[in-house]
C-alpha cells in the first residue's frame, strides 16, 4: 500500500518522458496542452487548495500571460522577454486582485474574481489595437533555448515538460517552507492564524499573486504551443473548467493538479466515441465524483487508509471483547 | 519598581443600549495568573476580545509593559508577546500536532521574505519538542490535530499559545468540555509554564476566564468578579471567596 503512490509516479513519469516520441502530432500537442494545464492548475492550485481562497478568474491571468509573449514577439522581442513581463504582470495584477479577498470570502470573492475575468477577457476582445480583437494574433514563434530550436513539436513538448518540473519544483519549495504551513494555517483557520501573529493579509494578497504567477507562465508556454490566440481560451468558462481540474485532481495535495488536468485535457479526447453526448458524460462524471469524492482523486488514499485503520481498529475491540468473555 | 505586563484603563464598549462593559480597570503583575470570573453576559468575553484586539472598544486604555496597545490587530499583539487560546477548539486540523506548534510562533523568527528560503521547522524543532514532551503529546506530534480526542487537541490548542514564548498569555475557559481528570493536567502544567516558559527562564503572566470554580480558586493569585460590565471585586482566591457581595451576585448564596 504504502508503495502505491511510488509506482504510481514513476509510471506517470515515465509516460510523460517515454510515450510522446511514439505518438503523432495530435498526441504530443496533446500533452503538451496537458502539461500547460498542470501548470496553470498548480498557480490555483496554491490560491485555492492551499491558501483555501476562491478564485474563478484564473484563466484571465493564463490570458495575460498568452497575450504577454504574443504581443512581444510580434514586436521582434524574445519569448524570454514575454515569460518574464507575463511573470511580473501576473504577479502584480494577482496582488491586486487579492485585495477583494481581504474584505469578501466564500462565494462573495468567487464573484469578486469571476468580474474581474469578464473585464479583463473584454480588454483582449475590444482592445484590438493591442490584441487583436476576435481575429486574435497569429504566427507566434517558438522560443531556442541554449541555441537549440524548440520549433519541433516534440522538441517543445519536453521544454514544456521540463518547465513543469522546474515549476513543481518551485511550488515544492514553497510548499515546504514556513510559507506552505502559513498558507495552510490561513486556509483552516484565518482567525487562530492571525493570534499566533500571521500576517493573514500579507499571505493571502500573496497565494493570489503566485497563483496568478504560475498561469502566467502557463499562458506564455500555451502562446507558443498553440501559435495563435484569440480572446476565447481565456473567458469564465475556462476559470471554471480550471476551478474543476482542481476540486477533481484533490484541493491541497500537491499532486491533485497532474490527476485534475489529466481529466480536464484528457477525458474529453477519450470521450469522443460518446460524439454529441460527450459533455453529457463528461458532466455525469464530475457528478459522481462530486458526490462521492468531494475532496478529489488524490483523497483516495487517505480514504483507503481511514477505512482499514476502522476494520483494524474494530477487528482489536472484537478480540478484546472476545477475551473478556472468556 | 516593575510596572504592570497588562494595564486596562476604564474600558468601556457598548452594544446598542446594552453596556457590555462599562469601565473596567485592572492590573496584571509581571507572573501572575489572574482569574476573571462573572456570570454569563456579565462582559467577560467582550473585554477579552477587546484587550485581544478582536473588537474595537469605545472608550478606555490598554497598555502592555507600558505601551498603549488598545488599537492595534490581533496579529499585531501577538507579534508584541500576547498569545491566546480561544473558547471553542482552535487547531489546524489538516496538520500534524508538530506542525501545528511549529507555525504557532514561526512568525516570529526572521522577516517574512527569510522565512520563504529558511527550513520547514524554522528552526523551533526543539522548542516544539520540549512543548509535546511537557504536555505529554508525544504519541500523537506526527497525527493530524483534527484526528485526536477532544481532549488531546484541547492540549495542542493550549501549547501552541506558548510557542512563541510570550510574555502574556489569554486563556479562555481552558477548561470548558475537558474530562475532570484532565482539568487537573492543564491546570499542573499552567502552573509549571508560568514559572518557567518552555525554554526561557522568564515567568510569563496568565488572564484566565473559566467558569470552573475550584480550578481559578487553586490556579490563580488574584481573581477579578466582572458583574453586569463592572468590576465587583479584586482579590486573592480567600478574599473572593468571604467577599459577601460576590457570594449574593455570583455564587448566588
Amino acid at each position: 500500500m504504502k508503495r502505491l503512490p511510488l509506482i504510481s509516479g514513476l509510471a506517470i513519469a515515465a509516460i510523460l518522458l517515454a510515450a510522446p516520441p511514439f505518438l503523432k502530432n495530435y498526441g504530443i500537442y496533446l500533452f503538451s496542452y496537458w502539461m500547460v494545464f498542470v501548470i496553470a492548475t498548480m498557480g490555483l492550485n496554491l490560491t485555492v487548495g492551499y491558501a483555501g481562497q476562491k478564485s474563478l478568474g484564473h484563466a484571465a491571468f493564463f490570458g495575460i500571460g498568452a497575450y504577454s509573449v504574443a504581443i512581444l514577439m510580434q514586436a521582434g522581442h524574445s519569448f524570454w522577454l514575454g515569460l518574464a513581463l507575463a511573470v511580473i504582470a501576473c504577479f502584480v495584477i494577482g496582488l491586486a486582485l487579492g485585495f477583494p479577498a481581504l474584505r469578501v470570502q466564500t462565494i462573495y470573492l468567487a464573484f469578486a474574481t469571476l468580474g474581474f475575468n469578464t473585464a479583463i477577457w473584454l480588454v483582449m476582445r475590444n482592445e484590438e489595437w493591442l490584441t487583436g480583437g476576435t481575429f486574435g494574433i497569429n504566427n507566434i514563434g517558438r522560443p531556442s533555448l541554449f541555441g537549440l530550436s524548440l520549433d519541433g513539436n516534440l522538441a517543445y513538448y519536453y521544454f514544456v515538460l521540463g518547465m513543469t518540473v522546474v515549476m513543481g519544483l518551485l511550488q515544492w519549495k514553497l510548499l515546504s517552507s514556513p510559507w506552505g504551513k502559513a498558507f495552510t494555517a490561513l486556509r483552516d483557520n484565518p482567525i487562530r492564524a492571525e493570534s499566533l501573529g500571521i500576517h493573514i493579509q500579507g499571505y493571502t494578497l500573496l497565494s493570489f499573486a503566485i497563483g496568478a504567477a504560475y498561469a502566467g507562465v502557463a499562458g506564455a508556454l500555451f502562446a507558443s504551443l498553440v501559435q495563435f490566440i484569440e480572446p476565447a481560451p481565456f473567458a469564465v468558462h475556462a476559470s471554471i473548467m480550471m476551478y474543476l481540474m482542481v476540486v477533481v485532481g484533490g484541493p491541497g495535495y500537491f499532486f491533485g493538479p497532474l490527476l485534475g488536468s489529466a481529466v480536464g485535457v484528457l477525458l474529453p479526447e477519450w470521450l469522443r466515441f460518446a460524439q454529441a453526448w460527450y459533455l453529457f458524460v463528461f458532466g455525469a462524471a464530475v457528478i459522481l465524483l462530486m458526490l462521492w469524492l468531494p475532496d478529489g482523486l488524490l483523497s483516495i488514499p487517505a480514504r483507503l487508509a481511514a477505512k482499514r485503520q476502522a476494520r483494524e481498529a474494530s477487528a482489536a475491540r472484537a478480540a478484546a471483547a472476545a477475551k473478556l468473555g472468556n | 519598581m516593575i510596572g504592570p505586563v497588562l494595564k486596562v484603563t476604564d474600558l468601556r464598549k457598548a452594544y446598542g443600549a446594552i453596556q457590555a462593559v462599562g469601565g473596567v480597570s485592572f492590573e496584571v503583575m509581571p507572573g501572575e495568573i489572574f482569574g476573571v470570573i462573572g456570570p454569563n453576559g456579565s462582559g467577560k468575553t467582550t473585554m477579552f476580545n477587546s484587550v485581544l484586539g478582536q473588537i474595537t472598544p469605545d472608550a478606555g486604555k490598554i497598555e502592555l509593559n507600558g505601551h498603549d496597545i488598545t488599537h492595534k490587530s490581533p496579529q499585531q499583539l501577538n507579534q508584541l508577546g500576547v498569545g491566546r487560546t480561544f473558547q471553542t477548539l482552535q487547531v489546524f486540523g489538516k496538520m500534524t500536532v508538530r506542525d501545528n506548534l511549529l507555525v504557532a510562533a514561526q512568525e516570529h523568527q526572521g522577516s517574512m521574505w527569510s522565512r520563504l528560503f529558511a527550513p520547514g521547522d524554522s528552526g523551533l524543532g526543539d522548542r516544539a519538542d520540549a512543548l509535546i514532551d511537557q504536555f505529554r503529546i508525544r504519541h500523537v506530534a506526527h497525527k493530524k490535530a483534527g484526528e485526536l480526542s477532544y481532549g488531546q487537541q484541547k492540549l495542542v490548542d493550549i501549547a501552541m499559545a506558548f510557542m512563541s514564548e510570550p510574555d502574556l498569555v489569554l486563556l479562555d475557559e481552558p477548561c470548558a468540555g475537558v474530562n475532570p481528570s484532565l482539568v487537573g493536567g492543564i491546570s499542573s502544567l499552567l502552573k509549571q509554564l508560568n514559572q518557567t516558559r518552555a525554554s526561557g527562564k522568564k515567568a510569563s503572566s496568565f488572564v484566565v476566564i473559566e467558569h470552573n470554580m475550584d480550578f481559578v480558586m487553586d490556579l490563580c493569585h488574584r481573581i477579578l468578579v466582572m458583574v453586569e460590565g463592572q468590576v465587583l471585586a479584586v482579590g486573592t482566591p480567600d478574599e473572593i471567596r468571604g467577599n459577601k457581595a460576590v457570594l449574593d451576585a455570583y455564587l448566588g448564596n
